[in-house]
């Protein structure tokens, strides 16, 4: 009886697996295969000059990025996006933390944030380029002026939710303030930041390609206009297809990052799942 | 012979909370004193303001009025000289830290070299059986387990007094057991006072050297018990025994005349 159904139950699961494999394929690259070919015939039965053929936009992605403009344009581009978000980041955490801490400094700021927050961020691109002029600050100042506010506001949130007996705890063993801070604050409320920088992240690259494209001599941004305004169609798309590669290294960067500062975070997750 | 030196004294002790919709008065006067190496166990009614007063004993709250004595200085803070084991260790123990750098962390700003305090961590957790499990995190053990560990930071610390708030009320009946066992043990072999504060009245009796307990809130201290159980203990035989008996039950008497409000305040405690 129990070797019937345990041979049953093996080749069930075999047949599980092949397909399993077959299927982990298929659904990741199914689509955009699809999306693919559908563009392809679509760009061969049209007239239109602005849907150039996956082939045309290969090309010209090989032939525009793979060489100088990738010194010229990409790394620029890319150092810009580093440092606004590495900025946002830094100033985000530590004013979020000190915030996050001070009562009265909390309640006295909190509507101001809110209204800040909600303002549109490429607004302030006239707004920084006067103060600034057309320089790389500007373009790291407009990064930092749209992507702080989810890391800010999720470290408040973060900071604030300290749970009280752990506290109790750290006040009880006498922990000092920059252990508490260490070991404490910013541990509790690592998956509320996490949350915050991966918002940021989108948000920067959405400003970084805004503020290059308002005024830029250079720049994944700059490019991408200057081919538009010159009906270079091939190479825009391939512009356009650089910019969603960008976006995902960061979110797979991101992936990584997370998984390791958040181990413990998971870790309880998957237990109290179990 | 031990030591009979006054370690702990509480005078008076009288703690209000005040907040926008009244008052409430959660500690009504308490006093006892404890000497240096007792082990105290302190029951009373569901809220009648045990875990308050723990937290008046240990420095995290200021008593309204009264006075708590430690050793002969009062109690104005948290103390190097006590660590606390709270109940919810889920709560108390940091998830990010593994079981070791939870038992290493209030140790940090003790001025002590690197191999001093490594000796302490492995010391304690040694002590409690849990050196294999250094590593791990607190949320891959047993509920049992991570009380422990909660057990081995507080030791590792090198309190003279150890407070416990109801230490043992999220764990099962087996493990428990084994868990009463522990501080009795830890409690003879190293030498430090225990004040335990649960609600089960057969914890109590088991564990303490003397039996306090309070009455509903606002709180006095109904009765101050000494437990006549021999020394050695254990589960089985101690529980068994007719004079185990007869404590429990008056131990249960007084809190059921608590819970009814038969019991009568001290004069001093109105």
């Amino acid at each position: 009886m129990t070797a019937y159904t345990g041979r049953i139950a093996t080749t069930v699961r075999g047949r599980t697996v092949g397909s399993r494999i077959a299927a982990s394929l298929l659904y990741p690259l199914g689509l955009p295969t699809l999306l693919l070919v559908l563009w392809g015939l679509v760009a061969t039965r049209t007239t239109s000059l602005f849907f150039p053929d996956p082939l045309t936009i290969a090309e010209a992605f090989r032939d525009t990025w793979i060489g100088p403009a990738f010194v010229e344009d990409v790394l620029p581009s890319l150092a810009r996006l580093g440092l606004g978000v590495a900025g946002s980041i830094v100033l985000g955490i530590a004013a979020g933390t000190v915030i996050g801490l001070t009562r009265w400094l909390r309640e006295l700021l909190e509507p101001v944030l809110e209204f800040l927050r909600a303002i549109p961020p490429p607004v302030l691109i006239p707004v920084v380029m006067l103060l600034l002029g057309i320089t790389d600050t500007m373009k790291v100042v407009v990064i930092v002026s749209g992507a702080i506010w989810p890391i800010l506001l999720n470290t408040i949130e973060g900071v604030r939710g300290t749970d009280s007996v752990m506290t109790e705890t750290a006040e009880s063993f006498q922990v000092t303030w920059w252990e508490r801070l260490w070991f404490l604050v910013l541990p509790a409320a690592s998956p509320r930041i996490m949350a915050g920088v991966r918002q940021a992240l989108s948000v920067a690259l959405i400003l970084m390609v805004i503020s290059e494209m308002f005024a830029s001599s250079s720049g994944l941004g700059y490019r991408i206009a200057y081919f538009q305004r010159n009906y270079l169609i091939a190479e825009m798309w391939s512009g356009i297809l650089l910019l969603g590669l960008v976006g995902i290294f960061l979110a797979v960067a991101f992936g990584l990052v997370e998984r390791r500062v958040l181990r413990w975070y998971h870790g309880i997750r998957e237990v109290n799942r179990a | 012979m031990r030591d009979r030196s006054t370690m702990l004294r509480v005078e008076h002790l009288r703690k209000v909370y005040e907040s926008a919709t009244g008052t409430v008065e959660a500690i009504g006067d308490i006093s006892f004193t404890m000497d240096a190496g007792e082990l105290v166990c302190i029951v009373g009614p569901s809220g009648c303001g045990k875990t308050t007063l723990l937290k008046c004993l240990a420095g995290l709250l200021r008593p309204t009025s009264g006075v708590v004595e430690m050793d002969g200085s009062p109690v104005t803070g948290p103390s190097p000289a006590m660590a606390v084991v709270f109940q919810e260790y889920g709560r108390s123990l940091y998830p990010w830290l593994t079981v070791r750098g939870n038992v290493e962390l209030p140790l940090r700003h003790k001025k002590l070299t690197r191999a001093a305090r490594d000796k302490l961590v492995v010391d304690a957790l040694e002590a409690v059986g849990l050196a294999h499990a250094a590593r791990s995190h607190p949320w891959q053990l047993s509920g049992g387990m991570q009380q422990r560990v909660a057990i081995a930071r507080a030791i590792a610390y090198q309190p003279d007094v150890l407070i416990m708030d109801e230490p043992f009320a999220a764990v099962d009946a087996q493990t428990r057991a084994d868990l009463e066992d522990l501080v009795r043990e830890l409690h003879a072999s190293r030498t430090i006072s225990v004040v335990f504060v649960t609600h089960d009245i057969d914890e109590s009796v088991y564990l303490g050297q003397r039996v306090l307990v309070l009455s509903t809130s606002p709180t006095w201290v109904q009765e101050d018990l000494a437990i006549d159980l021999p020394p050695e203990r254990d589960q089985i035989t101690t529980r068994a025994l007719p004079r185990f008996t007869e404590l429990r039950t008056h131990v249960y008497d007084q809190i059921q005349r608590a819970k009814r409000g038969q019991a009568v305040a001290p004069r001093s405690a109105r």
